[in-house]
């Protein structure tokens, strides 16, 4: 049991897969424009972890190694596509508002690379509780980029008004803030972590 | 007591140092300066004072926090940034935008790479362009010289829905709107005269850039070909400024002369279509920031060949 | 045939959209890869060349399969697939006749399976070039077309960027920034500069 919560909060923290892998950056800077669109993401992305992890964890025994990448890629895209129609049919804004980004989920290197590295080695459970953490840990990232550029760049938060007065840094909306956000968070975090592994 | 002092190379020393280029550069802007200011009244005074404060104080900041010796502000070169990104913002800019743009010039433009010496792009450049993105109505909102009647509208020249007609002395001695250092050509000119008989900046730059434009939008300026006004084009916007004082820049552009005469046509190039088809009335800035970018691809294939190698190696 | 159309997806492509810098597809190979210049434009030959031929393909799969039979949902699954296939076809091909470029390539080309680029394009494609009032060969062309430029654009980025990461190697970048954080940065002041290309009229 400890060992699952170990695999989760790795997810978290130090091996958070936006910040410490450098993972999954397409789709990271590209909807991190608003908070609504970053958790959208987040969860369709989460959702499609947990269930390929889980799957090929599952049938890892069974896949010839050969093909090994192939088979993981169907399997993750079978899930992508149930993600791309329920988000047409039940969120048909967010669908629109983040594109072409919930069809390329499936060559999202997080995703890929968890089911490589972790899901065909590992058992149903710890599977699970890595690809959940993954997902969290990808999610919360987003929602801290998406809040930066919101409110920062667009004076508001889901969609709400904060400060009338506030005249937003177009910048950071658009793409090089995105790039300089990002930037700025991991230099920012390599710095903490630095400080603490001295202290 | 000893004689020899045993050091090592260079060993001949001329009077160029830093400190000496950097404020040389300065002083020859500053005729175009006080063309600003007797154009366009204090407030462009205002602008130049906080864009230098906010330098200054910045680079000392970070240096501080870098545990560097933060005297070493006062090189110039924080200064000369602080001046060259006043010269490009328009004389009534809100206060706050001079100081968050002097931050993010250094920041960005300069310290984050390692300071003096190590940026790659022109740091005064580098906070235009991100105040310009970011509160783009402040930064295109033009003040008219002091002495025309307020009725009259205040956009530039290069404005695609300009009603004004601009005469070439207009342009030339700066009775125009415009950023609070472009807009006097001869007090550009005579700067540039002194960085040039000085020997701080060479013509290849300057020259292949401008001379760039006015040849591009001489063919293509208006339908047909050949039939564009290269004049107009030369001396409106930024142009000057950026071709002598900009571009120039040793740290930002190749080493040798074939690189240097590349980088300034393909400043020219790039300057000359974002006038022609882009959306932005003023390209020089991007320009420059994009050729900035390739300067070390062109060093790489405009070097000499290193003495002694007699096989090519990649 | 418009020759604005095609004006447009070509300046497009490689520069007012550039993939990496606009749309920021192909980045986790444009961070790992730029730091030398030689495996810089190897990757971005490559990468040229999985794009076209993808887009070719993944065209002729929809034009031909998915929309007449209604099945266009699984165009996630097939385009991926198809691109799986022929990356691995490429490489068993260049191992079996030659080795010295297998060698050279070889790690790069099963990464471009997973380059967000070579499925952004065709996906892209699909929305793009399949409207009412576009005949097919139109969309055929101009599907490859842009496949083309987009692997352009991912070249003249990577160059520009292993230049100056060469350079780089001789600066003095703050501990913390070094690697991942400098590079997102230069691209941040690069993506600056090519925003000076918004909003091209042709």
């Amino acid at each position: 049991m400890k060992k699952l919560f170990k695999e989760f909060f790795k997810g978290i923290g130090s091996e958070n897969p936006t910040f410490r892998l450098v993972l999954g950056l397409c789709p990271t800077l590209a909807v991190s424009t608003s908070v609504i669109n970053g958790l959208g993401m987040g969860v369709a992305a989460t959702f499609v972890l947990i269930g390929s992890n889980v799957i090929i964890s599952l049938v890892r025994k069974s896949i010839p190694d050969q093909i090994r990448i192939p088979c993981f890629i169907v399997i993750i895209a079978t899930f992508v596509t149930i993600v791309e129609l329920t988000m047409k049919a039940y969120a048909p804004e967010l669908s629109k508002a983040l594109g072409i980004f919930v069809p390329l989920i499936v060559v999202n290197c997080i995703v890929l690379g968890r089911a490589e590295a972790f899901a065909c080695k590992e058992n149903v459970f710890n599977s699970m509780a890595d690809a959940l953490g993954m997902g969290v840990g990808f999610t919360l990232a987003l929602l801290l980029i998406s809040a930066i550029r919101e409110i920062l760049g667009n004076g508001t938060l889901f969609g709400l008004l904060i400060v009338k007065s506030y005249e937003p840094v177009l910048y950071l909306v658009l793409a090089p803030g995105a790039l300089l956000v990002i930037g700025l968070l991991i230099g920012g975090i390599n710095f903490l972590a630095r400080k603490r592994s001295a202290a | 007591m000893n004689k020899l002092t045993v050091s090592s190379s260079p060993h001949i020393k001329s009077n160029q140092t830093t400190k000496n280029i950097m404020w040389t550069v300065v002083w020859s802007l500053v005729p175009a300066g006080i063309a600003g200011i007797y154009i366009f009244g204090i407030s462009s005074l205002k602008v130049m004072i906080l864009c230098i404060l906010s330098c200054v104080f910045t680079e000392a900041l970070f240096l501080k926090f870098r545990n560097r010796d933060p005297k070493t502000v006062l090189d110039g070169s924080a200064i000369l940034t602080g001046l060259l990104l006043a010269y490009n913002l328009p004389p009534q800019i809100p206060l706050w935008i001079p100081v968050i743009g002097g931050v993010v010039s250094i920041v960005l433009g300069k310290q984050i790479f390692g300071g003096l010496g190590q940026n790659i792009f022109n740091p005064a450049l580098v906070g235009r362009a991100f105040l310009q993105i970011s509160w783009p109505v402040y930064m295109t909102t033009w003040k008219s010289p002091r002495w025309w009647p307020d009725a009259v509208s205040s956009a530039t020249p290069l404005a695609k829905e300009v009603n004004v007609h601009f005469s070439y002395m207009d342009l030339f001695l700066g009775n125009r709107a415009g950023s609070l250092g472009e807009v006097c050509v001869i007090a550009l000119i005579i700067g540039a005269l002194f960085l040039l008989i000085t020997k701080i900046i060479s013509l290849h730059i300057p020259l292949s850039f401008i001379g760039t434009v006015g040849v591009i939008t001489w063919v293509f300026g208006k339908d047909g070909f050949f039939k564009g006004d290269f004049i107009f084009n030369i001396m409106a916007g930024g142009l000057t400024l950026g071709a002598f004082f900009m571009a120039t820049d040793y740290v930002i552009s190749p080493l040798t002369k074939k690189g240097k005469i590349v980088f300034g046509i393909g400043c020219g190039v790039l300057t000359a279509i974002i006038r022609l088809r882009g959306s932005y009335p003023e390209g020089v800035c991007y320009a420059i920031l994009f050729m900035n970018a390739a300067v070390p691809i062109i060093d790489r294939f405009t070097k000499t060949k290193k003495y002694g190698l007699t096989t090519s190696t990649a | 045939m418009d020759l604005t159309m095609f004006l447009s997806v070509i300046i497009g492509a490689i520069f007012i959209n550039n993939f990496i810098l606009s749309k920021f597809l192909g980045l986790c190979s444009f961070i790992g890869i730029s730091k030398e210049t030689k495996p810089a434009l190897y990757m971005g030959i490559s990468v040229t060349f999985v794009t076209t031929c993808a887009s070719i393909i993944t065209w002729a799969i929809y034009n031909f399969i998915l929309v007449p039979c209604h099945i266009e949902y699984l165009r996630t699954i097939s385009f991926i697939l198809v691109i799986a296939s022929f990356v691995q076809f490429v490489e068993m091909v260049i191992k079996k006749f030659s080795q010295a470029l297998y060698r050279t390539l070889g790690i790069y080309l099963p990464l471009i399976t997973v380059n967000c680029a070579v499925l952004g394009v065709a996906v892209l494609n699909s929305e793009m070039f399949f409207r009412p009032g576009i005949s097919a060969l139109t969309s055929f062309v101009l599907s490859a077309l842009q496949g083309f430029c987009v692997g352009l654009g991912y070249i003249l980025v990577m160059l520009l960027m292993s230049g100056i990461r060469e350079r780089l190697e001789l600066c003095d970048v703050p501990k913390s920034f070094k690697d991942a954080p400098i590079s997102f940065i230069i691209a941040s002041l690069m993506s600056m500069a090519f925003m000076g290309f918004s909003g091209f009229r042709f």
